[in-house]
Protein backbone atom coordinates (compact mmCIF):
# COMPACT_ATOMS: atom_id res chain seq x y z
CA UNK A 1 0.00 0.00 0.00
CA UNK A 2 3.26 2.24 0.90
CA UNK A 3 4.92 1.33 -2.12
CA UNK A 4 2.35 2.19 -4.18
CA UNK A 5 1.36 5.46 -2.77
CA UNK A 6 4.90 6.05 -2.80
CA UNK A 7 5.43 4.72 -6.64
CA UNK A 8 2.17 7.11 -7.70
CA UNK A 9 4.08 10.15 -5.75
CA UNK A 10 7.29 9.75 -7.71
CA UNK A 11 5.24 9.32 -11.03
CA UNK A 12 3.25 12.44 -9.90
CA UNK A 13 6.57 14.52 -9.10
CA UNK A 14 8.35 12.98 -12.58
CA UNK A 15 4.94 14.63 -14.73
CA UNK A 16 5.03 17.39 -12.92
CA UNK A 17 9.25 18.10 -13.51
CA UNK A 18 9.00 17.47 -16.99
CA UNK A 19 6.36 19.83 -17.67
CA UNK A 20 7.59 22.27 -15.94
CA UNK A 21 11.14 22.38 -17.78
CA UNK A 22 9.40 21.78 -21.12
CA UNK A 23 7.53 24.96 -20.30
CA UNK A 24 10.37 26.73 -18.90
CA UNK A 25 12.48 25.71 -22.40
CA UNK A 26 9.74 27.32 -24.09
CA UNK A 27 9.63 30.63 -21.89
CA UNK A 28 13.64 31.17 -21.73
CA UNK A 29 15.76 32.49 -24.40
CA UNK A 30 19.35 33.31 -24.10
CA UNK A 31 21.45 36.08 -25.34
CA UNK A 32 25.19 35.82 -25.70
CA UNK A 33 26.94 39.20 -25.70
CA UNK A 34 31.22 38.84 -25.49
CA UNK A 35 33.57 41.79 -26.08
CA UNK A 36 34.82 44.58 -24.60
CA UNK A 37 36.03 44.91 -21.02
CA UNK A 38 35.44 48.23 -20.90
CA UNK A 39 31.97 47.93 -21.09
CA UNK A 40 31.30 44.31 -19.90
CA UNK A 41 30.34 46.18 -16.45
CA UNK A 42 27.73 48.38 -18.15
CA UNK A 43 26.39 45.35 -20.05
CA UNK A 44 26.11 43.22 -16.80
CA UNK A 45 24.29 45.86 -14.93
CA UNK A 46 22.13 46.58 -17.74
CA UNK A 47 21.32 42.50 -18.44
CA UNK A 48 20.14 42.22 -14.56
CA UNK A 49 17.91 44.95 -15.29
CA UNK A 50 16.44 43.43 -18.44
CA UNK A 51 16.47 39.83 -16.95
CA UNK A 52 14.58 41.14 -14.18
CA UNK A 53 11.71 42.99 -16.26
CA UNK A 54 11.72 40.02 -18.96
CA UNK A 55 11.63 36.84 -16.99
CA UNK A 56 12.81 33.88 -18.60
CA UNK A 57 15.20 35.44 -20.82
CA UNK A 58 19.03 34.83 -19.91
CA UNK A 59 21.75 37.06 -20.95
CA UNK A 60 25.10 35.87 -20.74
CA UNK A 61 28.31 38.73 -20.70
CA UNK A 62 31.61 37.58 -20.96
CA UNK A 63 34.43 40.06 -21.20
CA UNK A 64 37.65 39.70 -23.64
CA UNK A 65 38.26 42.92 -25.40
CA UNK A 66 36.91 44.80 -28.53
CA UNK A 67 38.33 42.07 -30.96
CA UNK A 68 36.88 39.14 -29.34
CA UNK A 69 33.43 40.10 -29.47
CA UNK A 70 33.77 41.29 -33.05
CA UNK A 71 35.09 37.46 -34.15
CA UNK A 72 32.62 35.99 -31.89
CA UNK A 73 29.80 37.85 -33.81
CA UNK A 74 31.41 36.95 -36.98
CA UNK A 75 31.60 32.74 -35.66
CA UNK A 76 28.11 33.12 -34.42
CA UNK A 77 29.18 32.80 -31.11
CA UNK A 78 27.64 35.59 -29.52
CA UNK A 79 24.59 37.60 -31.40
CA UNK A 80 25.80 40.61 -29.56
CA UNK A 81 29.48 41.92 -29.50
CA UNK A 82 30.73 44.97 -27.44
CA UNK A 83 32.54 47.06 -29.31
CA UNK A 84 34.59 49.97 -27.21
CA UNK A 85 35.30 52.28 -30.55
CA UNK A 86 34.10 53.27 -33.71
CA UNK A 87 33.61 50.61 -36.53
CA UNK A 88 36.55 50.25 -38.99
CA UNK A 89 35.93 50.11 -42.68
CA UNK A 90 37.08 46.26 -43.07
CA UNK A 91 33.87 45.77 -39.96
CA UNK A 92 31.23 46.61 -42.93
CA UNK A 93 29.92 43.38 -42.41
CA UNK A 94 28.54 44.65 -39.19
CA UNK A 95 26.46 47.00 -37.80
CA UNK A 96 27.42 48.72 -34.49
CA UNK A 97 24.43 50.60 -31.97
CA UNK A 98 26.07 53.50 -30.03
CA UNK A 99 25.01 52.72 -26.20
CA UNK A 100 27.05 55.56 -24.68
CA UNK A 101 30.55 57.48 -24.81
CA UNK A 102 33.33 57.23 -23.22
CA UNK A 103 36.19 59.76 -22.78
CA UNK A 104 39.70 60.32 -21.90
CA UNK A 105 41.20 63.43 -19.89
CA UNK A 106 44.55 64.17 -19.40
CA UNK A 107 44.98 64.24 -15.51
CA UNK A 108 47.93 66.20 -13.28
CA UNK A 109 47.70 66.78 -9.04
CA UNK A 110 45.70 69.79 -8.45
CA UNK A 111 49.04 70.99 -6.77
CA UNK A 112 50.29 71.73 -10.24
CA UNK A 113 50.13 75.12 -11.62
CA UNK A 114 49.91 73.64 -14.98
CA UNK A 115 46.33 74.00 -15.96
CA UNK A 116 46.70 73.20 -20.31
CA UNK A 117 48.76 71.41 -22.16
CA UNK A 118 49.07 71.26 -26.16
CA UNK A 119 48.74 68.22 -28.19
CA UNK A 120 52.27 68.94 -29.31
CA UNK A 121 53.48 69.31 -25.59
CA UNK A 122 51.12 65.54 -24.26
CA UNK A 123 53.68 63.66 -27.26
CA UNK A 124 56.75 65.32 -26.00
CA UNK A 125 56.30 64.17 -22.41
CA UNK A 126 54.78 61.07 -23.28
CA UNK A 127 57.87 60.52 -25.91
CA UNK A 128 60.67 61.32 -23.01
CA UNK A 129 61.47 64.40 -25.51
CA UNK A 130 60.25 66.78 -22.37
CA UNK A 131 61.17 65.63 -18.65
CA UNK A 132 60.56 68.83 -16.67
CA UNK A 133 58.00 70.58 -15.74
CA UNK A 134 59.54 74.46 -16.12
CA UNK A 135 59.55 73.33 -19.84
CA UNK A 136 55.76 73.84 -19.75
CA UNK A 137 55.94 76.79 -17.17
CA UNK A 138 55.87 74.85 -14.48
CA UNK A 139 58.06 74.38 -11.31
CA UNK A 140 61.66 72.59 -11.70
CA UNK A 141 60.88 69.18 -10.97
CA UNK A 142 60.91 66.23 -13.11
CA UNK A 143 57.74 64.68 -15.10
CA UNK A 144 56.55 61.55 -13.73
CA UNK A 145 54.97 60.15 -16.84
CA UNK A 146 52.17 57.46 -15.70
CA UNK A 147 51.00 55.08 -18.77
CA UNK A 148 48.54 51.97 -18.87
CA UNK A 149 49.36 48.67 -19.47
CA UNK A 150 49.78 47.03 -22.86
CA UNK A 151 46.03 46.36 -24.47
CA UNK A 152 44.08 48.40 -22.58
CA UNK A 153 40.92 50.14 -24.39
CA UNK A 154 42.39 53.44 -23.09
CA UNK A 155 45.83 53.38 -23.96
CA UNK A 156 44.26 52.32 -27.08
CA UNK A 157 42.40 55.11 -27.77
CA UNK A 158 45.07 57.65 -26.22
CA UNK A 159 47.79 56.45 -28.80
CA UNK A 160 45.81 56.18 -31.71
CA UNK A 161 44.78 59.83 -30.87
CA UNK A 162 48.35 61.34 -30.18
CA UNK A 163 49.59 59.39 -33.14
CA UNK A 164 51.73 57.26 -31.23
CA UNK A 165 52.90 53.84 -31.22
CA UNK A 166 53.51 51.87 -27.94
CA UNK A 167 56.78 51.10 -27.89
CA UNK A 168 57.85 55.06 -28.41
CA UNK A 169 56.32 55.84 -24.78
CA UNK A 170 58.78 56.44 -22.08
CA UNK A 171 56.12 55.77 -19.25
CA UNK A 172 58.01 56.36 -15.48
CA UNK A 173 54.68 54.20 -13.76
CA UNK A 174 52.09 51.53 -15.27
CA UNK A 175 49.34 51.19 -14.53
CA UNK A 176 46.31 48.51 -14.42
CA UNK A 177 42.69 50.38 -14.05
CA UNK A 178 41.49 54.14 -14.01
CA UNK A 179 41.22 54.15 -10.30
CA UNK A 180 45.28 53.15 -9.82
CA UNK A 181 46.16 55.91 -11.72
CA UNK A 182 44.27 58.75 -9.98
CA UNK A 183 45.78 57.07 -6.99
CA UNK A 184 49.14 57.62 -8.48
CA UNK A 185 48.73 61.06 -9.64
CA UNK A 186 46.86 62.14 -6.61
CA UNK A 187 50.01 60.79 -4.19
CA UNK A 188 52.67 62.61 -6.75
CA UNK A 189 52.37 66.44 -7.48
CA UNK A 190 55.15 65.67 -10.72
CA UNK A 191 52.76 62.74 -12.22
CA UNK A 192 51.07 63.47 -15.61
CA UNK A 193 48.47 60.37 -16.54
CA UNK A 194 45.39 59.61 -18.47
CA UNK A 195 41.87 57.84 -17.53
CA UNK A 196 38.34 57.63 -18.14
CA UNK A 197 36.66 61.23 -17.83
CA UNK A 198 33.56 59.75 -15.71
CA UNK A 199 36.09 58.38 -12.90
CA UNK A 200 38.17 61.14 -12.93
CA UNK A 201 35.22 63.92 -12.80
CA UNK A 202 33.46 61.57 -10.19
CA UNK A 203 36.98 61.69 -8.42
CA UNK A 204 37.49 65.62 -8.51
CA UNK A 205 34.01 66.07 -7.42
CA UNK A 206 34.42 64.14 -3.95
CA UNK A 207 37.74 66.56 -3.61
CA UNK A 208 40.72 64.04 -5.14
CA UNK A 209 43.56 66.31 -5.38
CA UNK A 210 43.23 65.83 -9.37
CA UNK A 211 43.02 68.23 -12.00
CA UNK A 212 41.99 67.50 -15.76
CA UNK A 213 43.38 69.13 -17.95
CA UNK A 214 41.51 70.52 -21.19
CA UNK A 215 42.50 69.48 -24.48
CA UNK A 216 42.83 71.89 -27.98
CA UNK A 217 41.16 74.22 -25.54
CA UNK A 218 37.71 71.98 -24.67
CA UNK A 219 36.69 71.17 -20.93
CA UNK A 220 36.70 68.31 -19.83
CA UNK A 221 33.33 66.72 -18.72
CA UNK A 222 30.60 64.14 -19.55
CA UNK A 223 28.66 67.33 -21.17
CA UNK A 224 31.09 68.07 -23.74
CA UNK A 225 31.40 64.49 -24.31
CA UNK A 226 27.78 63.96 -24.53
CA UNK A 227 27.55 66.58 -26.82
CA UNK A 228 29.74 64.92 -29.17
CA UNK A 229 32.52 68.27 -29.21
CA UNK A 230 35.37 66.39 -26.69
CA UNK A 231 37.91 64.87 -28.90
CA UNK A 232 39.82 62.07 -27.07
CA UNK A 233 36.38 59.87 -26.40
CA UNK A 234 35.14 56.77 -28.37
CA UNK A 235 31.34 55.61 -28.85
CA UNK A 236 30.41 52.35 -26.81
CA UNK A 237 29.03 49.81 -29.60
CA UNK A 238 27.02 46.79 -29.70
CA UNK A 239 27.76 45.08 -33.12
CA UNK A 240 25.52 42.41 -34.97
CA UNK A 241 25.23 40.72 -37.91
CA UNK A 242 22.32 41.24 -40.19
CA UNK A 243 18.95 41.46 -38.65
CA UNK A 244 18.37 41.76 -35.47
CA UNK A 245 14.95 40.01 -34.27
CA UNK A 246 13.64 39.26 -31.09
CA UNK A 247 15.29 39.41 -27.68
CA UNK A 248 18.47 40.51 -28.77
CA UNK A 249 16.77 43.98 -30.81
CA UNK A 250 15.08 44.51 -26.95
CA UNK A 251 18.18 44.48 -25.67
CA UNK A 252 19.67 46.78 -27.48
CA UNK A 253 16.74 49.40 -28.20
CA UNK A 254 16.80 48.86 -23.80
CA UNK A 255 20.25 49.63 -23.52
CA UNK A 256 19.66 52.72 -26.22
CA UNK A 257 16.74 54.25 -23.95
CA UNK A 258 16.62 57.27 -21.36
CA UNK A 259 15.12 53.95 -18.59
CA UNK A 260 18.97 53.19 -18.18
CA UNK A 261 20.65 56.65 -18.33
CA UNK A 262 21.22 56.37 -14.02
CA UNK A 263 23.37 52.71 -14.91
CA UNK A 264 25.37 54.64 -17.80
CA UNK A 265 26.36 57.09 -15.51
CA UNK A 266 26.77 54.62 -12.57
CA UNK A 267 29.81 53.14 -14.76
CA UNK A 268 31.56 56.40 -14.92
CA UNK A 269 30.34 56.77 -18.98
CA UNK A 270 28.66 59.61 -20.97
CA UNK A 271 24.49 58.62 -21.77
CA UNK A 272 23.25 59.27 -25.09
CA UNK A 273 22.75 62.91 -25.82
CA UNK A 274 19.12 64.18 -26.20
CA UNK A 275 17.18 61.38 -25.64
CA UNK B 1 56.57 -0.12 22.48
CA UNK B 2 57.01 -1.48 18.98
CA UNK B 3 54.98 0.86 16.32
CA UNK B 4 52.65 -2.18 15.52
CA UNK B 5 50.99 -1.83 18.74
CA UNK B 6 49.50 1.48 18.75
CA UNK B 7 48.42 0.69 15.05
CA UNK B 8 44.98 -0.30 14.16
CA UNK B 9 44.44 -3.71 15.22
CA UNK B 10 42.36 -5.09 12.06
CA UNK B 11 45.34 -5.29 9.09
CA UNK B 12 42.57 -4.25 6.70
CA UNK B 13 41.25 -0.93 8.61
CA UNK B 14 44.99 0.16 8.13
CA UNK B 15 45.02 -1.35 4.55
CA UNK B 16 41.96 1.38 3.91
CA UNK B 17 43.88 4.47 5.42
CA UNK B 18 46.85 3.71 3.75
CA UNK B 19 45.01 3.82 0.55
CA UNK B 20 43.19 6.73 1.15
CA UNK B 21 45.97 8.99 2.03
CA UNK B 22 47.55 7.80 -1.01
CA UNK B 23 44.96 9.00 -3.30
CA UNK B 24 45.36 12.16 -1.62
CA UNK B 25 48.92 12.28 -2.34
CA UNK B 26 48.43 11.20 -5.27
CA UNK B 27 45.72 13.30 -6.84
CA UNK B 28 47.86 16.76 -4.88
CA UNK B 29 51.02 15.65 -6.82
CA UNK B 30 48.47 14.92 -9.88
CA UNK B 31 47.29 18.10 -10.01
CA UNK B 32 50.91 19.92 -9.77
CA UNK B 33 51.93 17.55 -12.43
CA UNK B 34 49.04 18.93 -14.97
CA UNK B 35 49.64 22.62 -13.81
CA UNK B 36 53.04 22.04 -14.50
CA UNK B 37 52.41 20.38 -18.57
CA UNK B 38 49.30 22.81 -18.77
CA UNK B 39 51.55 25.77 -18.48
CA UNK B 40 54.25 24.17 -20.51
CA UNK B 41 52.05 22.95 -23.08
CA UNK B 42 50.15 26.36 -23.64
CA UNK B 43 53.49 28.47 -23.56
CA UNK B 44 55.24 25.61 -25.71
CA UNK B 45 55.42 27.69 -29.30
CA UNK B 46 56.99 30.49 -27.64
CA UNK B 47 59.39 28.80 -25.58
CA UNK B 48 60.95 26.90 -28.61
CA UNK B 49 60.47 29.91 -30.67
CA UNK B 50 64.19 31.52 -32.18
CA UNK B 51 65.32 34.29 -30.82
CA UNK B 52 66.73 35.23 -34.20
CA UNK B 53 62.97 35.11 -35.03
CA UNK B 54 62.37 38.26 -33.00
CA UNK B 55 59.98 36.08 -30.90
CA UNK B 56 62.59 34.90 -28.34
CA UNK B 57 61.61 35.06 -24.64
CA UNK B 58 65.19 36.02 -23.50
CA UNK B 59 65.30 39.59 -24.46
CA UNK B 60 64.79 42.28 -22.49
CA UNK B 61 62.25 44.30 -25.24
CA UNK B 62 58.56 43.75 -24.23
CA UNK B 63 55.60 45.03 -26.42
CA UNK B 64 53.07 42.73 -27.00
CA UNK B 65 51.31 45.05 -30.11
CA UNK B 66 54.93 44.69 -32.53
CA UNK B 67 54.50 40.99 -30.90
CA UNK B 68 57.53 40.77 -29.00
CA UNK B 69 57.79 39.26 -26.00
CA UNK B 70 61.00 39.56 -24.01
CA UNK B 71 60.61 37.97 -20.47
CA UNK B 72 64.44 39.09 -19.28
CA UNK B 73 63.50 42.15 -17.81
CA UNK B 74 60.52 40.96 -15.79
CA UNK B 75 62.69 38.01 -14.73
CA UNK B 76 65.47 40.43 -13.77
CA UNK B 77 62.34 42.57 -11.92
CA UNK B 78 61.51 39.68 -10.07
CA UNK B 79 64.13 37.94 -8.79
CA UNK B 80 65.91 41.91 -7.94
CA UNK B 81 62.94 43.03 -5.89
CA UNK B 82 62.22 39.45 -4.07
CA UNK B 83 66.40 39.21 -2.96
CA UNK B 84 66.31 43.29 -1.97
CA UNK B 85 63.03 42.30 0.14
CA UNK B 86 65.18 39.49 2.08
CA UNK B 87 67.97 41.45 2.24
CA UNK B 88 65.95 44.12 4.24
CA UNK B 89 63.82 41.56 6.31
CA UNK B 90 66.18 38.70 7.32
CA UNK B 91 68.48 40.84 9.35
CA UNK B 92 65.98 42.67 11.82
CA UNK B 93 63.60 39.56 11.93
CA UNK B 94 66.32 37.15 13.43
CA UNK B 95 66.79 40.16 15.76
CA UNK B 96 63.16 40.81 16.43
CA UNK B 97 63.08 36.97 17.01
CA UNK B 98 66.28 36.67 19.19
CA UNK B 99 64.97 40.01 20.90
CA UNK B 100 61.63 38.38 21.91
CA UNK B 101 62.19 35.10 22.54
CA UNK B 102 65.65 35.35 24.98
CA UNK B 103 66.04 39.70 25.70
CA UNK B 104 62.12 40.80 26.18
CA UNK B 105 60.04 40.66 29.36
CA UNK B 106 58.19 36.89 28.69
CA UNK B 107 55.00 38.75 28.86
CA UNK B 108 56.30 41.27 26.19
CA UNK B 109 57.51 38.82 24.14
CA UNK B 110 54.31 36.81 23.90
CA UNK B 111 52.34 39.86 23.21
CA UNK B 112 55.47 40.45 20.50
CA UNK B 113 54.56 37.19 18.84
CA UNK B 114 51.17 38.05 19.08
CA UNK B 115 51.27 41.05 17.09
CA UNK B 116 53.45 39.29 14.40
CA UNK B 117 50.42 36.66 13.89
CA UNK B 118 48.03 39.63 13.35
CA UNK B 119 50.31 41.11 11.06
CA UNK B 120 51.07 38.19 9.19
CA UNK B 121 47.30 37.89 8.84
CA UNK B 122 46.79 41.23 6.66
CA UNK B 123 46.51 40.44 3.17
CA UNK B 124 48.76 41.63 0.50
CA UNK B 125 46.50 44.06 -1.56
CA UNK B 126 46.02 45.83 2.12
CA UNK B 127 50.09 46.21 2.13
CA UNK B 128 50.25 47.36 -1.22
CA UNK B 129 47.01 49.88 -0.65
CA UNK B 130 48.86 51.67 1.96
CA UNK B 131 51.45 51.33 -0.27
CA UNK B 132 50.12 53.39 -3.04
CA UNK B 133 49.03 56.23 -1.28
CA UNK B 134 51.72 56.43 1.80
CA UNK B 135 55.07 55.09 0.86
CA UNK B 136 55.06 55.70 -3.21
CA UNK B 137 54.30 59.62 -2.23
CA UNK B 138 56.77 59.76 0.93
CA UNK B 139 59.77 58.00 -1.88
CA UNK B 140 58.37 60.32 -4.50
CA UNK B 141 59.93 63.51 -2.09
CA UNK B 142 63.45 62.02 -2.56
CA UNK B 143 63.71 59.86 -5.87
CA UNK B 144 60.63 60.53 -7.90
CA UNK B 145 58.99 58.55 -9.60
CA UNK B 146 58.60 56.93 -6.27
CA UNK B 147 57.07 53.90 -7.54
CA UNK B 148 60.36 52.15 -8.00
CA UNK B 149 61.89 48.91 -7.01
CA UNK B 150 62.88 49.80 -3.45
CA UNK B 151 59.18 50.44 -2.98
CA UNK B 152 58.64 47.06 -3.99
CA UNK B 153 61.26 45.38 -2.28
CA UNK B 154 59.70 47.62 1.18
CA UNK B 155 56.25 46.38 1.00
CA UNK B 156 57.69 42.93 0.61
CA UNK B 157 60.31 42.63 3.30
CA UNK B 158 56.65 44.50 5.56
CA UNK B 159 54.82 41.21 4.06
CA UNK B 160 57.40 38.60 5.14
CA UNK B 161 59.02 40.13 7.73
CA UNK B 162 56.30 38.94 10.46
CA UNK B 163 56.03 35.24 8.95
CA UNK B 164 59.96 35.09 9.20
CA UNK B 165 60.28 36.24 12.89
CA UNK B 166 57.74 33.75 13.64
CA UNK B 167 59.13 30.90 11.89
CA UNK B 168 62.62 31.72 13.59
CA UNK B 169 61.22 31.97 16.86
CA UNK B 170 59.38 28.28 16.66
CA UNK B 171 63.08 26.94 15.23
CA UNK B 172 64.58 29.01 18.26
CA UNK B 173 62.76 28.03 20.90
CA UNK B 174 63.07 24.36 19.55
CA UNK B 175 66.98 24.56 20.06
CA UNK B 176 66.29 26.70 23.09
CA UNK B 177 64.41 23.53 24.66
CA UNK B 178 67.15 20.84 23.28
CA UNK B 179 69.93 22.96 24.69
CA UNK B 180 69.66 25.82 27.14
CA UNK B 181 69.80 23.85 30.13
CA UNK B 182 73.20 21.94 28.61
CA UNK B 183 74.65 25.71 27.80
CA UNK B 184 73.79 27.20 31.30
CA UNK B 185 74.87 24.16 32.94
CA UNK B 186 78.60 24.90 31.51
CA UNK B 187 78.18 28.65 32.66
CA UNK B 188 78.22 30.15 29.48
CA UNK B 189 76.65 33.63 29.00
CA UNK B 190 72.68 34.44 27.16
CA UNK B 191 74.08 36.46 24.26
CA UNK B 192 77.43 33.34 24.26
CA UNK B 193 74.59 31.11 24.16
CA UNK B 194 72.57 32.75 21.67
CA UNK B 195 75.56 33.00 19.49
CA UNK B 196 77.22 29.84 19.51
CA UNK B 197 74.92 27.63 20.67
CA UNK B 198 71.45 28.33 20.16
CA UNK B 199 72.00 30.33 16.37
CA UNK B 200 74.19 27.26 14.62
CA UNK B 201 71.22 24.79 16.14
CA UNK B 202 68.44 26.06 14.35
CA UNK B 203 70.29 27.12 11.28
CA UNK B 204 68.63 24.29 9.17
CA UNK B 205 65.39 25.20 10.61
CA UNK B 206 66.29 29.05 9.50
CA UNK B 207 67.75 28.40 6.45
CA UNK B 208 64.49 27.21 4.69
CA UNK B 209 62.30 29.49 6.63
CA UNK B 210 64.27 32.49 4.72
CA UNK B 211 63.92 30.82 1.34
CA UNK B 212 60.39 29.86 1.63
CA UNK B 213 59.65 33.91 2.06
CA UNK B 214 61.89 34.21 -0.89
CA UNK B 215 59.64 32.20 -2.93
CA UNK B 216 56.29 33.95 -1.28
CA UNK B 217 58.28 37.06 -2.38
CA UNK B 218 58.36 35.66 -5.95
CA UNK B 219 55.08 34.96 -5.67
CA UNK B 220 53.32 38.04 -4.95
CA UNK B 221 51.41 40.16 -7.38
CA UNK B 222 49.10 42.68 -6.01
CA UNK B 223 50.86 44.36 -3.18
CA UNK B 224 53.49 44.45 -5.93
CA UNK B 225 51.94 45.70 -8.97
CA UNK B 226 50.53 48.81 -6.78
CA UNK B 227 53.84 49.65 -5.84
CA UNK B 228 56.81 48.75 -8.17
CA UNK B 229 55.77 50.96 -11.21
CA UNK B 230 55.09 48.24 -14.08
CA UNK B 231 57.88 49.73 -16.74
CA UNK B 232 59.58 47.37 -18.43
CA UNK B 233 63.25 47.77 -18.09
CA UNK B 234 66.21 46.34 -16.59
CA UNK B 235 66.50 48.90 -13.14
CA UNK B 236 69.57 51.17 -13.59
CA UNK B 237 68.97 51.87 -9.71
CA UNK B 238 66.83 51.35 -6.83
CA UNK B 239 64.78 54.28 -7.39
CA UNK B 240 63.87 52.86 -10.57
CA UNK B 241 60.39 51.65 -11.63
CA UNK B 242 60.27 47.30 -12.63
CA UNK B 243 57.97 45.05 -13.26
CA UNK B 244 57.65 41.66 -12.08
CA UNK B 245 56.91 38.47 -13.94
CA UNK B 246 53.27 38.18 -11.85
CA UNK B 247 52.85 41.54 -11.99
CA UNK B 248 53.12 40.67 -15.74
CA UNK B 249 50.41 38.32 -15.75
CA UNK B 250 48.00 40.21 -13.55
CA UNK B 251 48.22 43.24 -15.56
CA UNK B 252 48.12 42.36 -19.30
CA UNK B 253 45.72 39.25 -18.74
CA UNK B 254 42.01 40.40 -19.02
CA UNK B 255 43.13 41.78 -22.36
CA UNK B 256 45.60 39.17 -24.11
CA UNK B 257 44.80 37.23 -26.84
CA UNK B 258 46.46 34.43 -28.98
CA UNK B 259 49.78 35.13 -29.06
CA UNK B 260 49.99 37.93 -26.22
CA UNK B 261 48.05 35.02 -24.01
CA UNK B 262 51.10 32.69 -24.62
CA UNK B 263 53.68 34.50 -23.75
CA UNK B 264 51.10 35.44 -20.26
CA UNK B 265 51.38 31.83 -19.83
CA UNK B 266 55.09 31.28 -20.06
CA UNK B 267 55.59 34.34 -17.32
CA UNK B 268 53.90 31.76 -15.13
CA UNK B 269 56.37 28.45 -16.91
CA UNK B 270 59.26 30.82 -16.05
CA UNK B 271 57.56 31.95 -12.75
CA UNK B 272 57.32 28.20 -11.47
CA UNK B 273 60.27 26.90 -12.84
CA UNK B 274 61.90 29.80 -11.04
CA UNK B 275 60.23 28.98 -6.98
CA UNK B 276 60.77 25.30 -8.58
CA UNK B 277 64.68 25.62 -8.57
CA UNK B 278 64.80 27.85 -5.78
CA UNK B 279 62.73 25.32 -3.52
CA UNK B 280 65.48 22.48 -5.10
CA UNK B 281 68.14 24.43 -3.62
CA UNK B 282 67.00 24.99 0.08
CA UNK B 283 66.55 21.69 0.03
CA UNK B 284 70.00 21.07 -0.90
CA UNK B 285 71.09 23.72 1.44
CA UNK B 286 68.67 22.93 4.56
CA UNK B 287 70.68 19.56 4.03
CA UNK B 288 73.89 20.45 4.11
CA UNK B 289 73.44 23.44 7.06
CA UNK B 290 72.11 19.99 9.14
CA UNK B 291 75.07 17.72 8.19
CA UNK B 292 77.51 20.39 8.46
CA UNK B 293 75.83 21.25 12.25
CA UNK B 294 75.99 17.55 13.19
CA UNK B 295 79.86 17.11 12.15
CA UNK B 296 80.35 20.39 14.30
CA UNK B 297 79.29 18.69 17.15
Amino acid sequence: MLRARQGRFLLLTLVVTLFVAACSRDASQRLVVTGSSTIAPLATVLAERFEARHPGVKIDVQAGGSARGIADVRQGLATLGMVSRALKPEEGDLAADTIAHDGITMIVHRNTPVTSLTREQIVAIYTGQLRNWNEVGGPDAAITVVNKAEGRSTLELFLSHFKLSAPAIRADVVIGDNQQGIKTVAGNPQAIGYVSIGTAEYEASRGGPIRLLPLDGIEPSTATVSAGRFPLSRPLNLVHRGELGGIARDFVDFARSTEVHDLVTGQYFVPLAGR
Amino acid sequence: MSPASISFRSPAADRTLYRALALCAGLVAAILALILVYLTVASASLLVADAEAGGGLWQTQWSPSAGVFGLLAMLVGSAAVSVLALLIAVPPGLVLAIWGRFFAPPGIGALYRGTMGLLASIPSVVYGFWGLVVLVPWLNRWAPPGASLLAGALILALMILPILVLQADLALEEARRRHLAGAMALGASVSGTVRRVLLPAAAPHLVPAVLLQLGRALGETMAVLMVAGNVVQLPDSLAAPIRTLTANIALEMAYASGAHQTALFASGWLLLMLVTVLMLVARHLAARVARGARDAT
